[in-house]
């Protein structure tokens, strides 16, 4: 809209003019990186980019078993460590990088898990103390990737769960504690169930003879969609390619384990099958306080294209990603870039979106799937507002 | 004070003349088989009848609270009522003072009211306000006789206001006023329900009456004449203005003999209240603060000597001004300076106090910003914002609401003032609001109010004619500084000429994208968890 301004064109053409001016000497070092100018590449894409690469879910299972073992062992020497050298060694970001290796834990309960074990190995005496440990923990959590959404969220909203209790008001510190700790475990119980409990609540949702279509690899969508084929559902998927993270390629591996008939497209060609298509199912990143979503990239194009054919779209959503954002448009978030590859090489002077996530208005979305209901995208705010103010 | 007999038989009648009817209480439901009239509204001052045959005061069997109703009552009863008029009414037992007298009068009888002294009208200054600030005597009278006394809940529910366009109580209005008031000529059909009197006349007439008017406090009086003029406008500036001038009479209170405080500065408040209303209908965010300070009047605690509940009721005004208008302010411009980025053009209309803020506060921040203003007639507030951005550097672009699409495909951002955030999230606000947030939706702009938590009502509303208010017609007729276009002079003495002149509109909440208030930003649905999580804490604070 306002590139339209003949003022703001000319801004940005002496803009670029001072740009090119600087820039001069540094240019030759650029045409060597016009593939991956990767300089602030999202690091939660690239985690899931690394777990998408090309895995089964035997593979899966596999890999779970052994990272298990090695959480334990870990966990165990962490806290061997810890009892022994007053906690210093302990530290929040490596507990955190053992639960996250484990690929059906998602990152923020991968995170909430992190933030229990720092309050059962802390050695702090008094409740401000560990009050200020657990705030340290959790910054430091949330600097190590600032563009995960469901990361800082599912830290601020443990913070606001396990401290906003009368229990602290109790003067013994080791009782306080023990309630910090049983309630920080029971939060992470819930977030790790949170799953289950989507996948029950969208059952209704999947009748006999439905066309789903899917979009990005998240795996509460696809715990829904194991458990409706295990209810003995006859559904069909739709999924779309994902590029460039073939975020499809793996859901159609999943769902063709599973017998459930599958049809791949290019994302281009959304439109052309919507007529087919029952309701669209997404899961979401992070959701905002409009009640909006932020997704993969694609999702707010295939969220236009069902609204103007009157298909509903659902998305599938723990609690823990409620954030407190609030985008008014596009590029009203923090920028999440991550490295596209063509295939073929691109000349420098050619500009590559690069963002890896969109926002999805409210008004497109019909419903929430939950692990506190099934709710209106409304109630989004309802709920962060009961919870923060 | 005429003195009748109440039938807990504390008193004695002083005057008991045939002609006329004492009032009240005896009706119980056993004796005449009949739904009691009574229930003092000690606590509330109000004066509707509320079916229950106990005196609030003193928990004796009968005081009988009366409004017109008490005609329909009685004469259901059987008692022959014709002919009878009613003067004033809140009768109960008169053990405490404060109670009220009602008496009914034969008109054969003339002017032998108790009624006609001055102390009368102090009285029928005090109802009145209670008339119409409080609830539509109307719709007690239907319900009569099944209203609770439940008075939270009453004090909860929005009353419906005076409706302008039902003779009977306009007339009873005019007699109970304090400022009189000539009605415009020329009014619009559609905007009968709302006031609408000659703006010329009113302020010879207030000047006049300055020396009359007893028990409006000098402070409350200023404000109120300020309102006429226009001199202050603005939801904030309103209602910091009023809350002021009430802390001015508070602090110069002192109870009156044989009155307990807080009954008589409720009643006092009242008055005042009445008073502001004739110059000028309250603002939501003025009736809001009358509400909070009305709550905290009734909630002192009875044993606090008079210094110690003026002192506390005057901090009490400081406090809600300093936090939810002044800090508000503070809090609002912090959370929405993060939405303004370099290269922004930003619109405003008309001229809002936390829009400003934000403006030049960003502007200080080193934000590279421009700033449309649209504006529009009659008022043109947009003129002070402008010089006052233009004053602090900030590079301006003025136009009026005319062109207001045609400027909108180089905006980026629109903020809009609000006067209040109703419970549907529609917004309440400066006529052309709703025209500026509709053009700015269809060229996909993100519309933001900044508006402040008390300025959010429980009301809901789907159009701003039910309410609204009428300015003066002559400003719309008149160009000022344009003396040439004449054509509409004269329009009063033609029958097919009504000028109109709204003052506020309604923006349904599909054109908003979010409204930013001290508590965060939330989306327009979110107002009534805001009310409801928070209206509690508000109003007892």
């Amino acid at each position: 809209m306002w590139y339209r301004s003949a003022s703001f064109i000319l801004d940005k053409q002496e803009q670029q003019r001072k740009d090119a001016a600087e820039s001069r000497p540094l240019s030759l070092v650029s045409t060597a990186m016009t593939e991956n100018p990767g300089a602030n590449v999202s690091m939660y894409y690239e985690t899931r980019a690394a777990h998408h690469g090309v895995v089964t879910s035997d593979w899966l299972a596999q890999a779970q078993a052994a990272v298990a073992g090695n959480a334990d062992d870990a966990a165990v020497e962490n806290n061997a460590s810890g009892g022994e050298e007053k906690g210093k060694k302990f530290s929040v970001v490596d507990e955190f990088n053992n639960w996250r290796k484990q690929p059906e834990l998602a990152e923020a309960v991968a995170a909430i898990r992190a933030l229990a074990s720092v309050i059962r190995s802390s050695q702090a005496k008094t409740m401000m103390e560990l009050e200020i440990e657990l705030k340290k923990a959790s910054d430091s959590l949330k600097s190590w990737d600032t563009t995960s959404i469901s990361l800082t969220a599912g830290c601020d909203i443990f913070m606001r769960y396990v401290t906003r209790t009368s229990a602290l008001d109790r003067e013994d510190f080791g009782s306080a504690k023990s309630r910090l700790l049983e309630r920080a475990e029971k939060f992470g119980e819930i977030s790790y169930k949170a799953r289950r409990i989507i996948a029950m609540l969208s059952q209704d949702f999947i009748f006999d003879g439905c066309t789903i279509l899917v979009h990005g690899f998240s795996r509460v969508v696809l715990e829904a969609l194991r458990t409706a084929a295990e209810n003995k559902k006859l559904f069909r998927v739709l999924c779309t390619e994902g590029r460039p993270d073939r975020s499809g390629l793996r859901v159609s591996n999943e769902l063709a384990k599973l017998d459930v008939p599958v049809k791949l497209l290019i994302d281009s060609a959304v439109a052309y099958s919507m007529d087919e298509v029952d309701m669209v199912l997404v899961g979401a990143d992070g959701v905002v306080e409009s009640g909006g979503i932020i997704n993969m990239m694609g999702t707010y194009q295939i969220a236009l294209v069902a609204k103007a054919m009157n298909k509903p779209m659902y998305v599938a959503a723990e609690s823990y990603k409620f954030a407190r954002l609030y985008p008014l448009d596009q590029k009203d978030m923090a920028p999440a870039l991550r490295p596209i590859d063509f295939g073929v090489p691109i000349p420098s002077k050619v500009e590559v979106e690069r963002s890896a996530r969109d926002y999805t208005p409210p008004q497109y979305l019909t419903l929430l799937f939950t692990d506190l209901g099934v709710l209106t995208p409304s109630v989004v705010s309802d709920e962060l507002i009961q919870l923060y103010l | 004070m005429v003195r009748h007999q109440c039938a807990c038989k504390i008193l004695q009648p002083t005057n008991t003349s045939p002609d006329t009817i004492a009032g009240g209480g005896c009706f119980d439901a056993e004796e005449t088989g009949r739904k009691t009239i009574g229930g003092c509204m000690k606590d509330s001052g109000e004066d509707r009848c509320s079916g229950k045959g106990r005196c609030g005061n003193c928990g004796g069997k009968t005081a009988g609270t009366f409004g017109p109703c008490v005609l329909s009552q009685l004469s259901q009863s059987g008692v022959e009522m014709k002919g009878w008029t009613e003067s004033k009414f809140l009768l109960s037992c008169n053990k405490n003072p404060l109670c009220w007298v009602t008496e009914l009068h034969h008109p054969g009888e003339g002017g032998k009211t108790a009624g006609g002294n001055s102390a009368n009208t102090t009285k029928s200054a005090k109802p009145a306000p209670q008339k119409k600030d409080n609830s539509s005597v109307a719709a007690s009278e239907r319900k009569g006789g099944d209203r609770q006394t439940d008075k939270d809940r009453k004090k909860d529910v929005p009353h419906p206001r005076m409706q302008f366009d039902d003779e009977n109580r306009v007339e009873k209005a005019k007699k109970r006023s304090v400022v009189k008031q000539a009605e415009a000529r020329n009014r619009v059909e559609l905007f009968r329900h709302l006031p609408q009197y000659e703006h010329g006349a009113r302020l010879t007439d207030l000047e006049s009456k300055f020396f009359q008017l007893g028990p409006v406090h000098p402070a409350v009086y200023k404000v109120g004449f300020r309102y006429l003029t226009g001199d202050i406008s603005g939801g904030n500036a309103r209602c910091i203005a009023m809350l002021q001038a009430f802390q001015e009479s508070i602090k110069d209170y002192s109870t009156p003999p044989e009155k307990t405080l807080i009954r008589d500065l409720t009643s006092k408040i009242n008055c005042y209240v009445s008073f502001l209303i004739e110059c000028r209908p309250l603002s939501i965010s003025m009736g809001n603060a009358i509400r909070f300070l009305k709550r905290r009047i009734t909630s002192l605690p009875l044993n606090l000597s008079e210094s110690e509940a003026i002192t506390s009721l005057v901090s009490d005004i400081d406090r809600f001004i300093n936090e939810k208008i002044i800090l508000a302010d503070n809090v609002i411009v912090k959370h929405a300076v993060t939405k303004i980025r370099d290269g922004d053009v930003l619109l405003t209309y008309a001229s809002s106090s936390a829009v400003e803020m934000l403006l030049l506060h960003a502007h200080e921040l080193g934000k590279r910003f421009r700033v449309v203003i649209v504006d529009s007639r009659p008022k043109l507030e947009g003129k002070m914002l402008l010089r006052r951005l233009v004053g602090k550097g900030i590079s301006c672009t003025y136009t009026h609401i005319n062109a207001v699409s045609y400027v909108m495909h180089e905006v980026t951002r629109v903020f809009l003032g609000a006067s209040s955030v109703l419970a549907n999230g529609t917004v309440y606000s400066r006529v052309g609001t709703a025209c500026v947030a509709m053009v700015a939706h269809q060229f996909r702009v993100p519309v933001l109010i900044c508006c402040e938590a008390y300025k959010f009502h429980e009301r809901v509303q789907l159009d701003s004619i039910c309410c609204n208010e009428l300015g003066d017609a002559e400003m719309v007729s008149r160009v000022t500084g344009r003396e040439d276009i004449n054509s509409l002079d004269g329009w009063t003495s033609s029958e097919n000429l009504q000028p109109l002149n709204l003052l506020y509109d309604a923006t349904p909440s599909d054109y908003v994208s979010m409204i930013i208030t001290d508590y965060g930003m939330i989306p327009p649905t979110s107002v009534p968890v805001i009310v409801r999580e928070y209206g509690r804490e508000y109003l007892l604070i």
